[in-house]
């Protein structure tokens, strides 16, 4: 003890307790605000946008042209930005499988690493909004769940319904079930608005109240079944189917049991 | 004498001298009621409308029936520091914070849709069983207005807890009432007391909802109950079952325990629904807000035919004087719902004007041995039907992966193509079954025995029916078309020639049956 309270009182003491706090504080804030994604080098972003290039012309230009311009059954890709690209490759429903009303969410034909190629190549032809990275999606850390549920009753409920369960649209299309969508996805869709749905602005719903209206479906996704059986959170429709098979099937079956015991 | 039997008399005794009640009661507790599994039907209904109550009254404890504007510090996190109505916020809490009161309420709202199911399916009975007819005219109007009442009470109490869906409603009854010509605007504003959604509407449907409707419906309960009473009840035909006796069990004890038990059955099937199915989950919802709307917004089961009816409406509008006809609204919402129930009120008189019998009936028809009339009830099941699958059209588009403008299309054709087709085909399955009882009568049961005969022919031996059956297979009685003339004795032309033409033709249409088998026809075989 008596080593130590001399060392203390030494004069390089208070230099070398600073380089160490200086350095203990630095590698914390580095190891706290790394991303696990490392930033690319040039080298390799132009490498990847390459790699983008090729699946891009041997999977989509058949349809999106050899130069992102679209054609007669797709859209041009200029400006779309990476986010509408990952959310379109990322949910499989590029490469389109059948062009029927609405092209459905499948098992993705390509890995996140040729989609990030993909992604990085149609964003380096034009501007567009960029994939959301994790920091930016802490829904659970800057969203609020109340303000997020009048959000979405406001703006995504007249398609996706009450509690995110989908419904139905005008001539085959359909806003999909909302349950179990990835964050990131939701994300992307909000600003890129696939398919039949707009686009929500930063000015019109800001990232805060989109990381809210996340947090507001994840909270109706992972609610327990509060009163009994869902039956599907679609409203009184299974409800009356309920009522009318099992309910009154019941019930009529007690009546005629009750009626055949007097014989 | 035991002591039990002692003690049991002295208190009859007591109350006997006091009220008079012994005459009335051995009289009464003796009536006779035939037994049928169809007749419990208005059994689930009336004991449904008891659970209502009961239910009902728990809700009021804590509802508050105000528009009010309140933030939200209950339990239940994600609605927690919203505005809302105190109605709404009340019903939350019933929900989460009141012990047993989400049960309650589900209990309450399944009751609701059993009640109404259980009032059509007994509907059905009476109707296709012909159990309207003379002397039971009234009851079966006051039958159609308890159905109707039943809607609008129904809807009110949807309309209640103020939440999204609800609010919906509202706002749809709302365009409904406006559709009206010239007056419908006003009509509006007085109900609302002001422009939509006001302050007023909640707290006025609720008096409705809990006072006035609830006494309507006791009345014309009892009323119906008595006349049920009054007349007796109606019979199948059988062996010793006449138009002048009714067969059957004593009330006291058969009818008290069975009556008695299915009360407790009915609340077991309920309570059932209301512990395991969530009905109506408002805090999913959230609170009413005009510049809110979910997809699948839909009304109960038992509106969904209205709604039906709207959605597949095309957009009809008129401009006269300066007011709007909503054509598209006013058809679907007031006209036809009108029309459907005008006509069903007035069915017994209808019928009885077109066969011409004004006797009295108390033997039940076997619904193939009236082929129109079941016809016609299988044609209004399929309008009614087809509406109900459009109300719930955007649902079954999602579900089966059909376009909602594919199936609203398949409606606007099913409407008027599927109620014809559902005449002609019951009422050809109506004749066929005629046809089947007398073969059945004739030539007996087959057996199923194959009989080789010395020469090598095979037949099917039959087996002649028990006299009972032969009894129920029988006992309708088959009248002609009505004989009305065009002219009269005299050779002059009768007034009224059009309708005369028209009750000809419906009669004629009417009587078409399979002649049943008489005693020659059983004796000409026996010949053989």
């Amino acid at each position: 003890m008596r080593k130590l309270s001399k060392l203390r009182r030494s004069a390089f003491a208070s230099p070398l307790l600073l380089v160490v706090a200086l350095f203990a504080i630095g590698t914390t804030f580095s190891v706290a605000s790394a991303t696990d994604k490392t930033e690319l080098s040039v080298d390799q972003r132009s490498a990847q946008i390459a790699e983008g290039k090729q699946i891009f012309l041997k999977g989509c230009s058949s349809c999106h042209g050899l130069n992102l311009e679209g054609s007669a059954i797709a859209p041009s890709l200029i400006g779309v930005g990476a986010a509408s690209v990952d959310f379109q490759v990322g949910t499989g429903r590029m490469p389109v499988a059948d062009l029927s009303q609405q092209i459905a969410r499948k098992k993705p034909v390509y890995n996140e690493e040729q989609t990030a190629a993909l992604a990085a190549y149609v964003a380096s032809t034009a501007p567009g909004p960029a994939i959301p990275n994790d920091s930016m999606l802490n829904y659970e850390r800057d969203g609020n769940t109340a303000e997020g549920g009048t959000l979405f009753r406001t703006n995504c409920a007249m398609c996706h319904n009450f509690a995110g369960q989908g419904g139905a649209l005008t001539q085959g299309k359909y806003a999909p079930t909302l349950m179990g969508v990835e964050p990131k996805y939701i994300y992307e869709a909000m600003i890129t608005g696939p398919q039949a749905m707009p686009v929500f602005a930063n000015k019109t719903v800001t990232p805060a109240e989109k990381l809210s209206i996340i947090k507001w479906i994840k909270a109706a996704e992972n609610e327990p079944q509060l009163g009994g059986a869902a039956l599907g959170r679609v409203g009184p429709v299974t409800e009356g189917l309920l009522v009318w098979t099992l309910g009154l099937g019941l019930l009529i079956g007690v009546a005629v049991w009750l009626a055949t015991k007097a014989r | 004498m035991t002591a039990r039997e002692r003690v049991a008399g002295t208190v009859a005794n007591y109350v006997d001298e006091r009220t008079g009640a012994a005459k009335w009661m051995k009289k009464n507790l003796t009536k006779v009621f035939p037994d049928h599994w169809s007749f419990l039907l208005g059994e689930i209904a009336l004991y449904s409308f008891v659970i209502l109550l009961l239910s009902g009254t728990f809700l009021t404890f804590w509802y508050d029936p105000s528009q009010r504007e309140v933030v939200y510090d209950g339990s239940y996190v994600p609605l927690q520091g919203l505005h809302m109505s105190a109605a709404y916020a009340s019903t939350l809490d019933i929900s989460f914070e009141i012990r047993g009161g989400l049960l309650m309420r589900q209990i309450h709202h399944w009751a609701a849709l059993i009640f109404m199911a259980a009032i059509v399916v007994h509907l059905m009975r009476v109707y296709f069983t012909g159990a309207f007819r003379k002397p039971r005219e009234f009851n079966w109007i006051i039958g159609v207005g308890l159905l109707t009442l039943g809607i609008v009470e129904g809807f009110l109490g949807y309309s209640l807890p103020d939440d999204l869906l609800s609010g919906t409603g509202i706002r749809i009854a709302e365009a409904i009432i406006q559709a009206l010509p010239v007056v419908g605007t006003y009509l509006a504003y007085f109900a609302f007391g002001g422009a939509f959604p006001g302050e007023a509407f909640i707290p006025r449907i609720f008096t409705v909802h809990i006072l006035l409707l609830p006494g309507i419906f006791l009345a014309l309960i009892t009323v119906h109950l008595m006349l049920v009473w009054y007349q007796k009840h109606t019979q199948w035909p059988g062996p010793g079952r006449t138009e002048k006796n009714v067969v059957g069990y004593p009330l006291m004890p058969a009818y008290m325990a069975k009556a008695g038990g299915f009360f407790f059955i009915v609340f077991g099937v309920t309570a059932f629904l209301g512990a395991v199915a969530s009905i109506n989950p408002i805090w999913l919802y959230g609170p009413y807000n005009p510049g809110q709307v979910s997809a699948g917004s839909q009304p109960d089961w038992y509106m969904g035919w209205l709604d039906g009816l709207v959605r597949m409406a095309p957009p009809l509008e008129s401009h006269i004087f300066g007011y709007t006809i909503p054509w598209n609204i006013l058809i679907p919402g007031l006209i036809v719902p009108g029309i459907l129930f005008t006509g069903l009120a007035l069915y017994p008189f209808i019928e009885s004007w077109i066969t011409g019998d004004k006797r009295e009936h108390h033997l039940l028809d076997r619904p193939r041995n009236v082929p129109n009339r079941t016809a016609l009830g299988a044609m209004s099941l399929t309008f009614m039907l087809v509406a109900l699958v459009n109300g719930g059209n955007d649902i079954i588009a999602t579900t089966f992966h059909l376009g909602i403008n594919q199936v609203m299309w398949f409606s606007r054709f099913a409407i008027f193509i599927l109620p014809p087709i559902a005449f002609a085909v019951t009422k050809r399955i109506c004749l066929s079954l005629q046809r089947a009882d007398r073969e059945l009568v004739l030539h007996g049961r087959e057996t199923g025995r194959l009989l080789m005969l010395p020469h090598g022919e095979f037949v099917e031996v039959h087996e002649p029916i028990s006299p009972e059956l032969a009894w129920k297979l029988t006992a309708h009685e088959q009248a002609p078309a009505l004989a009305l003339e065009d002219v009269d004795d005299r050779g002059v032309r009768r007034a009224g020639g059009l309708k005369n033409k028209l009750r000809k033709r419906i009669s004629q249409a009417n009587a078409e049956t399979i002649a049943k088998p008489t005693l020659n026809d059983l004796k000409e075989i026996e010949h053989h």
